[in-house]
């Protein structure tokens, strides 16, 4: 069976044709661009990938615009039939704006921008997108945002966490996040969003592969299923 | 007809553009600030026909994200 992903471009993404090469390169097999005014997605698809950037300026709030774009449309439909989702940066903005994941991705605590590598902390190996790390492994991918302080109220951080739905947490101070969350979770397990980029950590060049043992999940989860 | 839709952070949610803007008002020598929270207005111009319902769908919508969020909703004349 071949992999068959697409990455979706919205007017401002800007770690789309990164997030391409990563699925390329890891999975083997065929990544399709999609634009976002697409009402369609390719047929077949096994992932979709929503990557980093600032959709549409970041206008109204981070993801808002691009939540309600037609594309967005036929993600949501395709993400109920079980489509795995990865959301990054952006893309986990877009997730929560979209209702595919719960909470809300707020200015960073301290203001700035953060752009530099961060420390994580895996805090389950059973899921699709983690299943290649070991829980409480420490791994080490850059976040670069300026909304990433991840926000939701206290019941659902306690159900979050009590269904193994964090996905990964920062070990060190980054922007203020609820419990240090930086990536989650939907109940069925099929959609991710988190803010640290893992396509940029896919090649020993890049610093490290931390990031590529996600993409490695994915495809050995997909295609072995 | 002219609405004006303000959405503001709900209480307990940490709003660190506030806090910044109170630190420069700190800084510029205002006292007596006791704390400072920011929101946004978004001005509608709509037909008269466009209803209560229909601009509360907008702000639940689009206009205000109800996680984080609350909006006031009034028309001006």
């Amino acid at each position: 069976m071949s992999f068959t992903a697409a990455v979706i471009t919205f007017p401002g993404s800007n770690c789309d044709r990164d997030m391409a090469v990563a699925i390329e390169e890891i999975s083997g097999g065929t990544v399709h661009r999609v634009w976002h005014g697409d009402a369609d997605l390719p047929d077949g698809l096994d992932f979709i990938a929503l990557p980093g950037g600032f959709s549409y300026g970041d206008y109204l709030r981070s993801g808002a615009m691009a939540a309600r774009s037609p594309v967005m449309q036929a993600v949501v439909r395709a993400a109920e039939r079980g489509v795995a989702v990865l959301g990054v940066c952006n893309g986990f903005q877009v997730l929560t704006e979209a209702g595919l994941l719960p909470g809300a991705l707020m200015r960073n605590a301290g203001i700035r921008f953060v752009c530099r590598e961060v420390a994580l902390k895996v805090e389950t190996s059973q899921s699709l997108f983690t299943s290649g790390y070991d829980a409480g492994e420490r791994i080490h991918i850059p976040v670069a945002h300026h909304d990433g302080n991840y926000y939701a109220d206290a019941e659902t951080l306690d159900r979050l966490e009590g269904e193994g739905r964090v996905a990964f947490r920062y070990a060190e101070p980054v922007n203020g996040s609820q419990r240090d969350i930086a990536g989650v979770l939907n109940d069925r397990g099929n959609v991710l969003g988190m803010m640290p980029h893992p396509e940029r950590m896919i090649e020993a060049a890049q610093g490290g592969t931390d990031g590529r043992v996600l993409f490695e999940s994915v495809v050995r989860g997909l295609v072995t299923a | 007809m002219k609405v004006r839709v303000y959405v503001s952070l709900k209480n307990g949610v940490l709003d660190p553009q506030g806090r910044a803007i109170h630190h420069a008002l700190e800084g510029l020598g205002f006292s007596g600030v006791n704390d400072v929270r920011a929101g946004r207005m978004i001005e509608l111009d709509v037909d008269a026909t466009v209803t209560d319902e229909a601009l509360d769908d907008m702000a639940r919508k689009l206009l205000a994200n109800m996680v984080i969020e609350n909006y006031r909703i009034e028309r001006v004349a």
